[in-house]
């Protein structure tokens, strides 16, 4: 049962990103060309808000609910992997028109087709658990 | 009431969506977890027991189980947005973005969200479809394990807590982005 507040956060985040379009191939062809602000827009100010939250946490040591202070996981450091994993992740992101969280809303929305989109990912994903060893971190 | 249900089925403007982002961040914060939604793709691989070919996949996924509903919920949020919260699923794209996908072979740019030529299930058999689809999911999801993070745990969460190392990697999307749409994606669609 505790886990069903993240299941309604879910259904939140998945009508959130569909509403605002974020979701829409079209939109994120039109953000890769600078034709509209929209994309630019929900993550600006997703971020803005983001920065106002975090330095509330911060500043006033605010605890979570099980009392225990709210900490933000750091990133991992290293030009190489951020810049060429990131590079990877944004050629998948302008062919699919999706990031992570979208390929998952897509299943609901579109009934079925982007359960191809996640058998792709998570092959990606094993394939880099295999030759991590190999590649500049 | 009615203006309320009105508004909701309403296309979202970008200071509806991007705020309320936050806010499920915020939440989960609140609830002790960090937002990450590609995680749950390395989660999938250990389950699956990829811990035998490569101890980067061995770890308690049942610390991920949390994660997993929230994906479960995504899900479910998805499909009642398309069914029961927007009687109009087209995009009001700009007229630039129009003209220049017609231009690269796309019939209907914004008839709907999704390209029907690319994505659309009448086309389950074609290359492009598979290519688009197989293809570009395995580019996120290597991708998004390379850098350690996506669009939430980078472009939100990372830039939020002002983290230099985000930053690098959201110049690392945008790099990879502005490539495919620009100098691959013209190729591509003609397959």
């Amino acid at each position: 049962m505790k886990y069903v507040r993240f299941l309604i956060m879910g259904i939140l985040f998945g009508i959130i990103l569909s509403k605002g379009e974020i979701i829409s191939w079209y939109r994120i062809q039109e953000m890769f060309r600078f034709q509209s602000f929209h994309m630019f827009g929900v993550i600006g100010s997703a971020v803005v808000f983001g920065i106002m939250t975090i330095q509330f946490i911060k500043r006033t040591k605010l605890k979570d609910y099980n009392g225990n202070p709210i900490t933000v996981s750091t990133q991992e450091p290293g030009y190489a992997r951020n810049l060429i994993g990131g590079t990877i992740f944004g050629l998948g992101w302008a062919v699919t028109g999706a990031c992570p969280g979208p390929l998952f809303i897509l299943v609901g929305h579109q009934g079925g087709m982007f359960i191809i989109a996640i058998l792709g990912a998570v092959a990606g994903t094993f394939t880099y658990g295999i030759v991590h060893k190999y590649l500049a971190h | 009431m009615d203006k309320i249900i009105e508004f909701i089925q309403q296309p979202w403007p970008w200071w509806v969506a991007g705020p309320l982002i936050a806010y499920v961040m915020f939440s989960l914060l609140y609830y002790g977890k960090g937002f990450g939604v590609s995680t749950n793709f390395k989660t999938v691989c250990c389950m699956l027991g990829s811990c035998k070919v490569s101890d980067f996949f061995c770890f308690n996924w049942k610390d991920q189980i949390w994660n997993m509903t929230f994906i479960v919920g995504v899900i479910i949020g998805g499909f009642l947005s398309s069914h029961y919260l927007t009687p109009d699923l087209s995009v009001d794209i700009s007229p630039n973005t129009v003209a220049d996908l017609k231009a690269i072979g796309i019939a209907n740019p914004g008839a709907s969200y999704l390209p029907e030529e690319i994505f659309g299930a009448a086309n389950i058999w074609s290359l492009r479809t598979w290519v688009f689809l197989l293809g570009g999911g395995f580019l996120v999801g290597f991708g998004t394990r390379y850098a350690n993070g996506c669009t939430s745990g980078h472009a939100i969460s990372g830039l939020s807590n002002l983290q230099w190392w985000s930053l690098v990697a959201v110049v690392g999307f945008f790099i990879g982005g502005l490539a495919m749409t620009h100098f691959i994606l013209p190729y591509l669609i003609r397959l």
